[in-house]
């Protein structure tokens, strides 16, 4: 084993790292205010992956506007917009924002929207109702998805490129992939800042604390639900979108994987932790990559499933978190 | 806190049976019976095919729902047992096949059962006992994460014995036909002409000896469950379901208990599994995936959790309508459905499932056909919640069903 594979890894498994712990923050805020696993919430990820392949395509398609002009002429504005964002980095940031805007928004309502009618009804419920009626909401999503757009796999494009921004002891690190540790670091930073700092955020933390008590002194507790099921899927919209980029292709039903590494990741940094969500998801990514170099890479999954058991055996709390002591 | 759900406690804890009730059993009982051979005589071969499906998913339910609907464990990975009684049993019995004296050869199978069953049942020991301290959510990701191990260790050839995505058995071997299917197959042939549009001709074919296997090992199952409901296992179970520190407390042994449900669960997805095997006469790990372990919970939470007649009625409506449109639309009976809508037809299913499922869990989250304990059990939740200030009122009342449980 040369160094210069584990170096490769390394890379590799920080890059995966940054789309689990996207997706993982998702997981945790959840947990951290519901204490309940939005089972959907890997399908929200997918669902981020298409809104973004339809934006991008929508802006950057020449064929694709070409189509829609010549049948609503209305449209024709997008050529010249496609002209703007295809050429020069300026163009190519404002792109990368508007999908990751568009993708986040929408799927950031979706999230709202599925706490509303699948989540809620049931905050009382007994404890296995959310997390079927979550399973139910997945299997919905993943096959609205198969129906109604594509049961195959769909070409992702990358506008990003296969440029190289560095050489790092012989091991060639793409634009790309520091573009998704980057982006994943400043949302990480900026999370993190808006739940420790703003107004809204302690309104977050006062419910995660206690709801009841939270409602009475007067937070808004449903606005604060609402806003961790936005910002969650929003989140992982960005991470689905980077995931089609890096892989190229995206399909009806690639959030399990990914979703099951990521709450994988939550747990491992403690879940309903934010900062463990985050350590939790690098730590995952470079352990699967090493392994996956070390060994076979066909059992890359069980790494994944495996560590995530050995977490919960050995250290129930994760890394980050607090045992929590169960109460009468 | 009516009389009403004390005659739900006195239903559950006598078992005597109705004259109604055992002439309607009895007509089921010709009814699974005679069916198939009608079926069969009129060339409707599909038809036991989808109940011999039907059959092994009502021993899945079963099983599921000892883990799910009386210990209230939610498992994500049943699916893993179903597997690994199919892959033990087939293994095992390739090998023990051939150490075998040839007379002894046709019965491989049913020596297979306890087999395939006993490494369920380990598998289930195997998966209980680490997430023993795990509850609820964190209980489900695991059983998951079990589910799909299990799924890519048979995919990746483990061993060299799964023989990867391929599945068993190998190409050029095959699995024996189990005693006395020849024989039938041979003797027992019979045509009434001038009935129906073609006549009537009957052969007794593989799948109708595997529909009665099924039928019988289903009557099996649901004795055994029925069994373990009513004792004093199952009724540690809905004490462990309803407040784990509470039952504990009681002196019940929250690990035995656990324990006991996961691999007496798994046991009878390990029986199936062999079965489904026996009666596909092949098995990959394509059959084990985590949407299948899905649609398991599904039958059990469709059809009411705890609820021995839901399991069936869930595994009907989930296994069978959509192959009875499948078997329907491609023998040409319903004309008119073309090969892309009958495909449509099974994919919808999937959407409908993920809507029912959230739609049950809030308007119905019972099932169908609940459980009449967890009925009872609910109804006595709502009403303590509503009439908390007449706490003396209710807990009289309590005690007197509770009095009525411990009587049997």
């Amino acid at each position: 084993m040369t160094l210069s594979i584990i170096v490769e890894q390394l890379i590799n498994g920080i890059t995966l790292g940054g789309m689990y712990a996207l997706i993982a923050l998702g997981y945790t805020l959840v947990y951290g205010i519901l204490l309940m696993i939005n089972f959907a919430h890997s399908e929200l990820f997918m669902s981020g992956a298409y809104v973004g392949l339809g934006t991008l395509t929508l802006l950057t398609n020449q064929d694709f506007i070409n189509g829609l002009t010549k049948k609503v002429p209305f449209f024709s504005f997008l050529l010249p917009a496609r002209a703007f964002f295809t050429s020069g980095t300026f163009g190519l940031v404002m792109l990368l924002l508007i999908v990751f805007l568009v993708s986040a928004i929408v799927v950031g309502l979706m999230g709202v929207i599925t706490e509303r009618f699948a989540y809620r009804p049931l905050r009382h419920a007994p404890r296995l109702a959310p997390l079927i009626s979550a399973v139910g909401v997945s299997i919905f999503l993943q096959n609205a998805v198969l129906l109604w757009i594509s049961s195959s796999q769909i070409p992702f494009p990358n506008p990003v490129g296969i440029a190289v921004a560095f050489t790092f002891m012989g091991i060639q690190v793409t634009t790309l992939r520091l573009v998704i540790v980057g982006t994943a670091i400043v949302l990480m930073v900026a999370l993190d800042l808006y739940i420790s700092r703003s107004r809204m955020g302690k309104a977050m933390r006062a419910t995660s604390q206690d709801r009841e008590a939270a409602g009475l002194m007067g937070i808004d507790i449903n606005l604060a639900i609402m806003l961790a099921f936005f910002i969650g899927p929003a989140l992982g919209a960005i991470a689905g979108v980077f995931y089609g980029m890096y892989y190229g292709s995206i399909v009806f039903n690639m959030g399990f994987i990914p979703g099951v590494k990521a709450f994988t990741a939550a747990v491992i940094g403690g879940i309903g932790n934010l900062r463990g969500a985050m350590l939790g998801g690098f730590v995952l990514g470079i352990v699967e990559s090493l392994a996956a170099g070390f060994l076979s890479s066909g059992y890359k999954d069980v790494i994944a499933f495996a560590v995530l058991i050995l977490v919960l055996i050995f250290r129930p709390g994760g890394l980050l978190g607090e045992s929590v002591v169960e109460k009468v | 806190m009516g009389g009403g759900k004390m005659d739900v406690a006195t239903t559950v804890s006598t078992g005597k049976m109705s004259r109604g009730k055992m002439a309607l059993y009895a007509l089921i009982g010709v009814a699974l019976i005679a069916s198939p051979i009608l079926f069969e005589g009129f060339g409707m071969l599909f038809m036991t095919r989808i109940m011999a499906l039907v059959g092994l998913y009502v021993m899945l339910a079963l099983g599921l729902n000892i883990v799910v609907g009386y210990a209230g464990l939610l498992d994500l990975g049943y699916i893993a047992f179903y597997a690994i009684g199919a892959y033990s049993g087939v293994i095992i019995g390739s090998i023990a096949e051939k150490a075998m004296p040839a007379a002894l050869q046709p019965w491989t199978f049913f020596l297979m059962i306890p087999v395939a069953a006993a490494f369920a049942a380990l598998a289930g020991l195997a998966l209980g006992t680490p997430v023993l301290r795990l509850r609820g959510d964190y209980l489900a990701i695991v059983t998951l994460g079990f589910g799909e191990i299990v799924r890519i260790i048979l995919n990746n050839d483990a061993f060299g014995l799964t023989n990867g995505a391929a599945g068993l058995p190998r190409a050029g071997e095959n699995l024996p036909n189990p005693a006395g299917m020849d024989w039938l197959g041979n003797h027992a042939i019979f045509s009434i002409p001038g009935v129906g549009p073609n006549g009537f001709n009957f052969m007794f074919s593989s799948n109708l000896y595997w529909y009665y296997i099924i039928v019988l090992l289903c009557c099996l199952t649901i004795f055994v469950v029925r069994r373990l409901d009513n004792s004093r296992l199952g009724r540690s179970w809905a004490a462990m379901r309803e407040d784990e520190v509470a039952a504990a407390s009681m002196g019940i042994s929250i690990r035995d208990a656990k324990l006991w449900a996961f691999s007496l669960g798994a046991l009878w997805g390990g029986v199936a599994g062999l079965t489904f095997a026996n009666f596909q006469q092949f098995v990959s790990p394509e059959s084990f995936t985590f949407m299948e372990s899905v649609f398991v919970v599904c039958t059990v939470v469709i059809g009411g959790m705890g609820s021995i007649p839901g399991a069936i009625v869930g595994a009907l409506l989930i296994q069978g309508t959509p192959e009875l449109i499948r078997g329907f639309a491609s023998s040409g009976i319903i004309p008119g459905l073309s090969a892309e809508q009958v495909t449509a037809i099974s994919n919808y299913r999937n959407l409908v499932f993920g809507m029912v499922m959230v739609l049950m869990m809030i308007w119905r989250p019972q099932g169908i056909i609940p459980s009449q304990r967890r009925a009872a059990e609910l109804t006595a939740m709502d009403a303590v919640m509503e009439k908390e200030n007449e706490s003396l009122y209710d807990v009289q009342h309590d005690s007197g069903r509770f009095g009525d449980d411990a009587d049997q």
